[in-house]
């Protein structure tokens, strides 16, 4: 469903992705792991088409969307759901607006309608009686809540999930886990989850991709990743300051 | 000696590499400009969007046009009489402030206004969703950032300059007749008379066909700052003055050629 092959991106002198390689099976549940600055935003922002490679490619069910026109890409979108980082919120609209966009822009809904949908999706993702606050209201865990609602209001295939746990406290960063492992047994979607939290990777993976160095080091369920014998992989997922992950100006 | 040759010698490598960038930027800007009339033609249409950017950009300015307008319709009376009584000329202040207010200083002041607050508030406000991702969030919503964000604030533009300036010609010659005959002292029906004899509709139509031309230039220069703004907080403040700067120029520069085309 979405293969990602031999991707290179630079920025300047500095290569982020230096030929990674990953597949993701449709209904799957791929989380990627890696250091942070390590490019998993790069990664992410490839496969829904922000960001073209320098070299290699980015497939969609077998379709290069590089040779897409452009009318066929924004067709493509309305099959994506994607959750950002820092939420990116429209700051000029209303929380349930952010919410609906999509089912008023595209589904063609009345504002009564959209909105009703827009406070059920909120109430999935834990937020009750927001509706009518700006985004400027909200702290940074809310913000980020919204931005999941937004990305799942308009029932996507594919979702795209940069840190949805981060910045959540462990209760309500384990309901947003059971929330997107509902979204994938409900509505099967196929998605990408990039996380630090290794908890939340093993509860919502079928599969783990580790990237490192602008590669992908090792795929694998959670289980062989638990197990792995790889030595980076290995320190990542223990959090330790010591081995082969060396990190800059920091003498361990 | 050799100093100053060294001195110029820098100089013109800054000039030249200023035009280059100039130029690189000047080739972007046309780029987006065609992309923002593509968008413009196709549906859907932006209604909301659009009806909001005219209140912004014209409701929003009309104070400060109407105000800049009257006092310069009343300096101009004002310095036109006494140096127009050196040599006996008094009678004509009606005729140069109507001619100088329509042809010139309405279209160009609006602009230089709607620039710095309209074109400003465009860089910051399309710089701000840059760095934080929201242009990014409406592609993932499979809204065309530009159909949706830059279309609406061009058609504001080109509709609501030309909108101001008929107001501020209006009160600009009211503020010369004001001065001209409560402060000067000139006799009301002859002021009247002698400010509409030698005005003809062209000078009014071409001060607008101005005011359209700066109005598009405002609104893509400023969409295009804050569209492509990059590095943070820093990076909306350095596109929202580089928007104003550019706008500016544009407009003064353009002036002198459009003039010189329709004014013939
Ligand atoms: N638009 C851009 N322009 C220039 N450099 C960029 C851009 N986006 C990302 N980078 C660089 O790419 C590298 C990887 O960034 P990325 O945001 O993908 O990291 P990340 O793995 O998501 O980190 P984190 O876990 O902290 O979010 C960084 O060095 C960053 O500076
Ligand atoms: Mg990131």
């Amino acid at each position: 469903m979405i293969e990602i092959v031999n991707l290179h991106k630079s920025f300047g002198k500095n290569q982020v992705l230096r030929g990674a390689t990953l597949k993701v099976e449709k209904g799957e549940s791929m989380v990627v792991i890696g250091g942070s600055g390590s490019g998993k935003s790069v990664l992410i922002k490839h496969i829904i088409g922000f960001l073209k490679p320098d070299e290699g490619s980015v497939m969609i069910d077998s379709v290069d969307i590089a040779n897409l026109s452009e009318n066929e890409r924004y067709e493509t979108r309305k099959r994506f759901g994607m959750l950002f980082q820092m939420a990116a919120l429209f700051d000029s609209m209303k929380v349930w607006e952010n919410v609906a966009f999509a089912l008023i822009r595209h589904g063609k809904l009345k504002d009564k309608e959209a909105k009703e949908i827009a406070v059920e999706k909120l109430r999935a993702v834990g937020l009750v009686g927001v509706e009518d606050l700006m985004p400027s209201e909200l702290s940074g865990g809310m913000k980020k809540r919204v931005g999941l609602a937004r990305a799942i209001a308009h029932s996507p295939e594919i979702l795209l999930y940069d840190e949805p746990t981060t910045g959540l406290d462990p209760i309500m960063a384990d309901a947003i886990n059971d929330l997107i492992i509902e979204m994938k047994k409900r509505l099967s979607v196929t998605s990408v989850a990039i996380t630090h939290d290794m908890h939340s990777a093993y509860k919502i993976a079928d599969r783990i991709a580790m990237l490192y160095e602008g590669r992908i080091v090792q795929t694998g369920t959670p289980d062989e990743i638990r197990n792995t014998d790889n030595a980076i992989v290995r320190q990542f997922i223990t959090g330790s300051a010591v081995g082969p992950i060396k990190i800059e100006g920091v003498t361990a | 000696m050799i100093r100053l040759i060294e001195l110029i010698g820098r100089f013109v490598e800054i000039l030249w590499s200023t035009l280059m960038s100039f130029a690189r930027e000047l080739g972007k800007i046309l780029l987006l400009l065609c992309a923002t009339m593509k968008q413009l033609i196709l549906p859907p249409f932006e209604l909301k969007n659009t009806f909001k950017q005219i209140i912004e950009v014209g409701i929003k300015s009309l104070p400060v046009v109407v105000i800049t307008a009257v006092f310069t319709g009343m300096v101009l009376a004002l310095q036109s009489y006494t140096g127009f009584k050196r040599f006996n000329a008094e009678v004509l202040v009606g005729t140069v402030v109507a001619l100088s207010i329509t042809r010139e200083l309405g279209p160009v002041l609006t602009g230089l206004i709607v620039a710095g607050r309209a074109g400003a508030a465009m860089a910051a406000e399309l710089g701000t969703m840059r760095v934080t991702e929201q242009i990014d969030a409406l592609e993932t919503l499979a809204t065309n950032p530009v159909k949706y964000l830059i279309v609406p604030r061009f058609i504001a533009g080109v509709i609501m300059l030309p909108s101001l300036t008929i107001v501020a010609d209006f009160v600009g010659i009211i503020g010369g007749y004001f001065v001209g005959v409560t402060v000067l002292g000139a006799n009301s029906s002859v002021y009247w008379k002698r400010t509409w004899d030698y005005l003809e509709i062209t000078d009014i139509y071409n001060g607008l066909i101005k005011a359209c031309f700066f109005g598009a230039s405002i609104a893509i220069i400023s969409c295009y700052k804050g569209f492509y703004t990059e590095g943070g907080a820093e990076g909306v403040g350095k596109a929202t003055t580089g928007a104003v700067v550019l706008s500016s120029m544009t407009i003064l520069i353009s002036d002198y050629f459009l003039s010189a085309w329709l004014f013939k």
